[in-house]
């Protein structure tokens, strides 16, 4: 197992930058979770990684050894694809062997390995079976055992539960979890599932056009987002976004909302008069008799705990999450009441959060 | 717009009852969901309707109107399928009008535009309406597929899984969307799916499909709240029902003759204590709310737990069920 180090790495494929200067570090035995809309750079990062592309410029160090120009099968780094890309014609047991084999591995320390890995996805029943009639899970277990047998210091996964339906890559994903927490492998993780990034990961990096926007764990990334690309990929519903016009003075601790004043985390950061977006996630609205905002419902979402509410106000639209047992109706005229303390004022022309007192929370733990 | 009648219907394809004895009114102005598994019967009772299929036995009225035998042609439906079969050769503004253009539907050109440029609108592609339809992402595509169901005033909209192959972003922009156009219009939907949150979220009843038969309609909270018996309870809820043996955990009030137990996040409470025998096994963060699996024996429960408080694996608690679900030996729900 090993830490990787990603030093001012960046590609570009002819004119087009699929990855822009980035340097970060994965820890060793951590759960990294590359994140970000197709097209971001992530499989890209992922695949320099792994050495089955070479970056333009940049270093990319293994365990603090230069790998840069190293081909992918001389960096010991295990691969997971979406396709599964079993071998037919094999059994289970000679999947999951292969890479041993190849690697001269002898015949008693192949069965004892396998085994073990079976035993830890929960697979051993099938080991004598083709993998030819298996389901989608039982095919991504095998692929899974086949990276995770070689004992290789990282492994890349790449959307491996992308093929699979919703209720199914859920239970995946609960299952790969418990897996890390007991081998702690380092592990890159490639997907465009926040779902996925939030419950899995160590850290998040968050990429958009070839930028790492954010690295932080997954409750920094949702509460404490650097940027709005960060805030509105994540969140379900993702964060609402309401427009306002405004100077910022360091210090102030509530801002003018066209023209409805609105308390918010001390800013530490000013800014002189520009377009403003205050950021609000869904579960910090609420429905009230007074509040200082007013709106219409314009569409409720029952989803048997709670519900989403989809409201219109002068500022735009936005959605709240909220309890079922609140009774409301659509066309409805209610007060609105956002939770102060967890509120975020973006630069609209940058996307860059102004920094405030949420921010400093994270440096306190 | 019609009351739709589907009377004792079954449907068979070789050996397979894909609808047994299915009895389903849907009134004008209704948004009936169908929710279940594939191959439970819901797409071939959405068929049967639209006249793509004809039942074995049975009566299909359309506002007392028999047309179990007629062409589908006949019939005044609009069908959205999840492929969006645009006509790749037309601009967007000729696939929403091609219906109205159709010798069976004669529409001045007047109308035809005014109606056109309103459904556009609706559907939020009105800024495309010269594009080339191939010219189109996938989320547009579909917005113009749906739109051109709208622009027909038909008995009926029948969808099948229209949104299956969008990204999920764009699924819960268009649940709301499709939701609000059906309610500005008064329009009579069937819609066909798998996804329980889209049946939830956007149905005035949901008709929960087994094997072929309907095995219960009611409301979304209904069903959520009153399913008639295990399969139907397990079909909804995120995170799933914890079915467990009636004695593992104390409840306030458990009728005599249950056997399962059903327990949601509403009915268990959670009590931190070192000595509790439920043991957190993960902490699954997903930043609105937080999924937390316990296990207790031999039996394993997920229920949501606020993000303020911090648990952590390893830690231990007490569970005790406030009214819980109750069913019987056959896996029928018991009365409260």
């Amino acid at each position: 197992m090993a830490e990787i180090d990603l030093q001012k790495v960046q590609k570009h494929f002819g004119d087009f930058t699929a990855v822009r200067e980035s340097s970060f570090t994965i820890r060793d035995g951590e759960f990294f979770v590359l994140l970000g809309p197709s097209g971001c750079g992530k499989t890209t990062t992922l695949r320099m990684i792994a050495g089955l592309e070479l970056p333009t410029q940049g270093r990319i160090l293994l365990d603090g050894e230069d790998v840069t120009y190293k081909r992918a099968s001389q960096r010991d780094i295990g691969f997971v694809f979406q396709l599964f890309a079993l071998y037919p014609h094999m059994k289970v047991r000679e999947n999951i062997a292969f890479p041993l084999k190849c690697q001269s591995v002898g015949r008693t320390e192949i069965k004892h390995r396998v085994e073990e890995v079976a035993r830890l996805l929960h697979i051993e029943h099938l080991l004598d079976r083709s993998v030819s009639g298996l389901s989608g899970g039982d095919s991504q277990r095998v692929a899974l055992g086949r990276a995770l047998v070689r004992r290789a210091k990282a492994c890349m996964m790449d959307e491996p539960l992308g093929a699979l339906d919703a209720e199914f890559r859920h239970l995946m994903c609960v299952e790969l979890h418990a897996l890390h927490q007991r081998i702690r492998g380092t592990t890159v993780y490639v997907t465009h599932d926040q779902t996925e990034a939030l419950s899995m990961a160590d850290r998040i990096a968050v990429m958009n056009h070839g930028v790492v926007v954010q690295i932080g764990s997954p409750q920094d990334i949702y509460d404490r987002p650097a940027a709005m690309h960060v805030a509105g990929f994540i969140g379900n519903p993702p964060m609402n976004f309401l427009p306002f016009r405004a100077s910022i003075a360091a210090g102030q601790d509530s801002v003018e909302l066209n023209g409805d004043p609105l308390r918010v985390p001390t800013l530490l950061e000013g800014s002189p008069e520009a377009e403003l977006t205050l950021g609000v996630r869904p579960e910090h609205v609420s429905l009230v008799a007074d509040g200082e905002l007013r709106g219409q419902i314009f569409g409720l979402e029952y989803m048997g705990t709670m519900q989403v509410a989809t409201i219109d106000t002068k500022h735009g639209r936005l959605k709240a999450r909220i309890p079922t047992r609140q009774r409301v109706a659509v066309g409805e005229n209610v007060g609105l009441r956002f939770d102060s303390e967890r509120l975020v004022v973006f630069d609209a022309a940058s996307g860059a959060a102004l920094r405030s007192r949420l921010f400093e929370e994270q440096a306190h733990g | 717009m019609a009351d739709v009648v589907v009377d004792r219907v079954t449907k068979r394809f070789g050996e397979v009852d894909a609808n047994k004895d299915v009895e389903l009114t849907i009134p004008t102005g209704e948004f009936v969901v169908l929710l279940g598994p594939t191959g439970a019967g819901k797409s071939t009772l959405l068929r049967l309707i639209a006249g793509l299929e004809k039942p074995d036995t049975g009566r299909i009225s359309f506002d007392s109107v028999d047309v179990t035998l007629a062409p589908p042609a006949q019939r005044n439906v609009s069908v959205v399928f999840q492929q969006y079969s645009l006509y790749p050769h037309l601009s967007v503004f000729d696939n929403l009008a091609f219906p109205l253009r159709s010798p069976a539907h004669r529409v001045p050109e007047g109308e035809i535009k005014k109606r056109v440029e309103e459904v556009a609108r609706l559907v939020r592609i009105d800024h495309k309406l010269a594009n080339s339809a191939t010219r189109l992402s996938g989320g547009e595509m579909q917005r113009v597929a749906i739109g051109r169901a709208l622009v027909r005033r038909p008995a009926i909209y029948l969808m099948d899984e229209p949104l299956s192959s969008l990204d999920a972003k764009l699924r819960a922009e268009l649940r709301v969307e499709i939701k609000n156009i059906q309610a500005n219009l008064g329009a009579t939907v069937l819609y066909v799916t798998h996804d329980q949150v889209e049946a939830l979220t956007m149905a005035s009843r949901i008709g929960i499909f087994e094997q072929g038969r309907l095995v219960q309609v009611g409301t979304p909270q209904e069903i959520y709240e009153q399913p008639a018996n295990l399969y139907v309870a397990a079909r909804l809820g995120m995170p799933a029902i914890n079915l467990l043996p009636h004695d593992l955990l104390p409840a306030d009030r458990i009728p005599g003759n249950t056997v399962t137990v059903g327990a949601r996040t509403e009915h268990i409470d959670l009590i931190p204590a070192s000595d509790g025998p439920a043991e957190v096994e993960l902490v699954e963060y997903l930043g609105s709310e937080i999924y937390l699996h316990l296990r207790l024996g031999l039996y394993k429960i997920v229920t949501l737990v606020p993000p303020g408080r911090r648990w952590r694996t390893g830690e231990r608690a007490r569970v005790t069920l406030r009214s819980p679900l109750c069913f019987n030996a056959a896996g029928k729900l018991l009365a409260a």
